[in-house]
């Protein structure tokens, strides 16, 4: 019989974003599953009450929450503080957060102090024989594993994306609230804000229905002998506003870009997918001059529908990867590609 | 009064990315097939981590790196061969398992005894980097356990830039959802740093630099203490390759614009 404690953090007006609703789905999946077990709720945040108003329904015995200015910034001593205060509180043997960059760096330490173990990004919940287990990937998603611990308390951080969010109603379910108390050593950091591309340059888009992957094809000398890096810039970022897909490239290409070769600007690091870069979830994904083997394919895993456009017909890339290849050369495909989709938006009868 | 930062780099090693790896389970739990056999590199964001904190000991006078390794002795020796040649470190060696089935609690706790064993080691200006993740385990908990130990509760995770103020305090970019970087402010060490890519290139090899770097890496590896790092309470069910073999259609001697045309509506069907 396990303690489940959905430990969940607000955004910062006061509400509850996807993960932290799909870290909700999880948690109710696994106490059906494993009979005679019980969900407690927590909440961290600069105001909680708002979150705290939709989740009556989800089948907590308990809301335990941690609010205040202090713990509204995304900071680890304060996280760290809340969130141990709320996992002695509930008692829990099992915790399950969503996978955000708040909850990653904070709650590994929790792991350590609670003497207890963690488990990110994990892709992956149930019931075997009894006792909770998960799946996740390793060496970069190279391999799947599935997993079970004997410790508690055990902190599972669910990858975004993985399971369906909670949709239930809301309903009375008081929160107790919980005082840390907070040494100075906690207030050594302050957050003082967040940096964003400006709005026409951001090409990172997780919610997007398609990842455009552009590769290191688009910096080398075309059929003229000649680099064409103005024109491959002028199409990928044309077809990003176009269909307003989310962009990832191929380490090779965002290496270039961070060795001062301006070949395409408005790539970065974190635009990189693969081996040593992000691995997004979309529903569809469009490959470009991309070439490489596993180290990079491992970047589209979590693609469900993907199709490529290369001038090499057994490209690992592609191959046995790919849906479909098109043979062809990229810079005239999506040139075309770009025409149509701007004729159709002229015309949108059409 | 001492000045500059004591950087201590926790990194592993991991199995060269080219190289494909497959699962295998033996007596200890399960491992990769040829593990010894493979070549390896150092973990790729330890890396950056140790690129910036060679680049920040060069511009802080006074300040010296640490590279604090958990690995197979043999197989740190011949990575050591090349990453001694990027930035001066010293390294301290502790001869154990460094795949990705081990448990992150055990190596922070073995990790962080080293650390605090380690000779001149000022504590006051101690900066603990290391990747955000390895690409092994690729979990990113071991620096948060680490940090614990060693009672740091200023912790970052992701970082891609940390510039040091006129005050002594230091700004740190951290990535966040949405290809957003948070902006944070900490008064200065100790802290731990999980960094991203950065923003620094590999240094070029350095002959110069491997060599002074070898006469004290040598040594170190001999006296590579063996360290104890299993996976107890974990057990694995299963591992395995992912089976995403796909029937590709391969498109040849379609004209461009219909293949743009098929794109298209491929990208419009729901």
């Amino acid at each position: 019989m396990e303690t489940i404690l959905v430990l969940l953090h607000t955004e910062s007006e006061g509400s509850l974003a996807r993960p932290a609703l799909e870290a909700v789905g999880a948690a109710r999946g696994l106490m059906e599953q494993l009979g005679g077990s019980s969900l407690v709720v927590g909440l961290v945040g600069g105001e909680t009450q708002a979150a705290a108003s939709t989740l009556g329904g989800c089948g907590a015995a308990r809301l335990l929450a941690v609010s205040g200015a202090e713990f509204a910034q995304s900071r680890y001593a304060t996280d760290a503080a809340a969130a141990e205060a709320i996992c002695r509180a509930a008692g829990a043997t099992v915790v399950i957060a969503p996978g955000t960059s708040r909850w990653l760096r904070a709650l590994p330490g929790i792991a350590q102090r609670l003497n207890g173990r963690v488990d990110t990004h994990v892709t992956g919940i149930a019931a075997e024989q009894g006792a909770p287990a998960v799946s996740r990937w390793y060496y970069r998603q190279r391999m799947e594993a599935s997993l079970t611990r004997t410790q508690r308390p055990w902190i599972i951080l669910v990858d975004p994306g993985c399971h369906a969010p909670w949709q239930g109603a809301g309903g009375p379910l008081a929160p107790e609230r919980l005082s840390v108390e907070l040494p100075e050593t906690c207030r050594r950091t302050t957050v003082t804000g967040l940096r964003a591309p400006a709005a026409d340059q951001q090409t990172i888009r997780p919610d997007a229905e398609l990842l455009f992957v552009a590769g290191a094809g688009w910096t080398k000398k075309q059929a003229d002998g000649q680099v064409h890096g103005g024109e491959a810039a002028n199409l990928i970022l044309g077809f990003l506003r176009l269909t307003q897909a989310s962009l990832g490239g191929s380490k090779s290409l965002v290496d270039l870009t961070g060795e001062g070769q301006a070949v395409l600007p408005f790539m970065t690091h974190l635009n990189q997918v693969g081996q040593t870069g992000a691995t997004p979830r979309h529903p569809k994904g469009l490959a470009t001059c991309c070439h490489g083997e596993e180290p990079h394919v491992v970047g589209w895993r979590f693609i469900t529908e993907r199709r490529a456009v290369n001038l090499d017909p057994n490209c690992g890339w592609a191959r046995g990867k790919a849906d479909v290849l098109y043979v062809a050369d990229a810079f005239a495909v999506m040139q075309r590609v770009n025409a149509l989709l701007a004729e159709r938006a002229a015309s949108p009868k059409a | 009064m001492s000045t500059g930062y004591h950087v201590v780099v926790c990194g592993g090693i991991v199995p060269d990315p080219l190289q494909t790896l497959e699962p295998v389970t033996g007596p200890t739990g399960p491992g990769l097939k040829n593990e010894m056999m493979l070549p390896a590199v150092l973990d790729p964001w330890a890396g950056h981590a140790l690129y910036e904190a060679a680049h920040l000991a060069k511009q802080a006078q006074g300040s010296k790196v640490w590279l604090v390794s958990l690995g197979p002795k043999a197989k740190l020796q011949q990575v050591m061969m090349t990453v001694a040649q990027k930035v001066p470190f010293e390294l301290v060696v502790l001869d154990g398992p460094g795949g990705g089935f081990t448990e992150s609690f055990e190596v922070a706790a073995v990790l962080a005894e080293t650390i605090r064993t380690i000779p001149g080691l000022d504590r006051a200006r101690l900066l603990l980097f290391g990747g955000w993740e390895s690409a092994s385990r690729g979990g990113g908990t071991t620096l948060q356990m680490i940090g614990e130990h060693l009672g740091i509760v200023d912790q970052f995770l992701g970082v891609d830039s940390l510039v040091v103020g006129g005050d002594g305090s230091l700004q740190i970019l951290e990535r966040v959802e949405v290809a957003k970087h948070q902006v944070s402010r900490c008064a200065g060490p100790p802290a731990v740093l999980g960094w991203a890519t950065g923003n620094l290139p590999e240094p070029p090899n350095n002959p110069q630099v491997g060599m002074a770097n070898m006469r004290a890496i040598m040594p170190a590896l001999q006296k590579a203490k063996p360290a104890k790092v299993g996976a107890e309470g974990l057990t694995y069910a299963r591992v395995s390759l992912p089976k995403q073999q796909r029937e590709t259609r391969i498109v040849k001697d379609l004209p461009v614009d219909a293949i743009a045309r098929e794109i298209i509506a491929w990208i419009a069907t729901a």
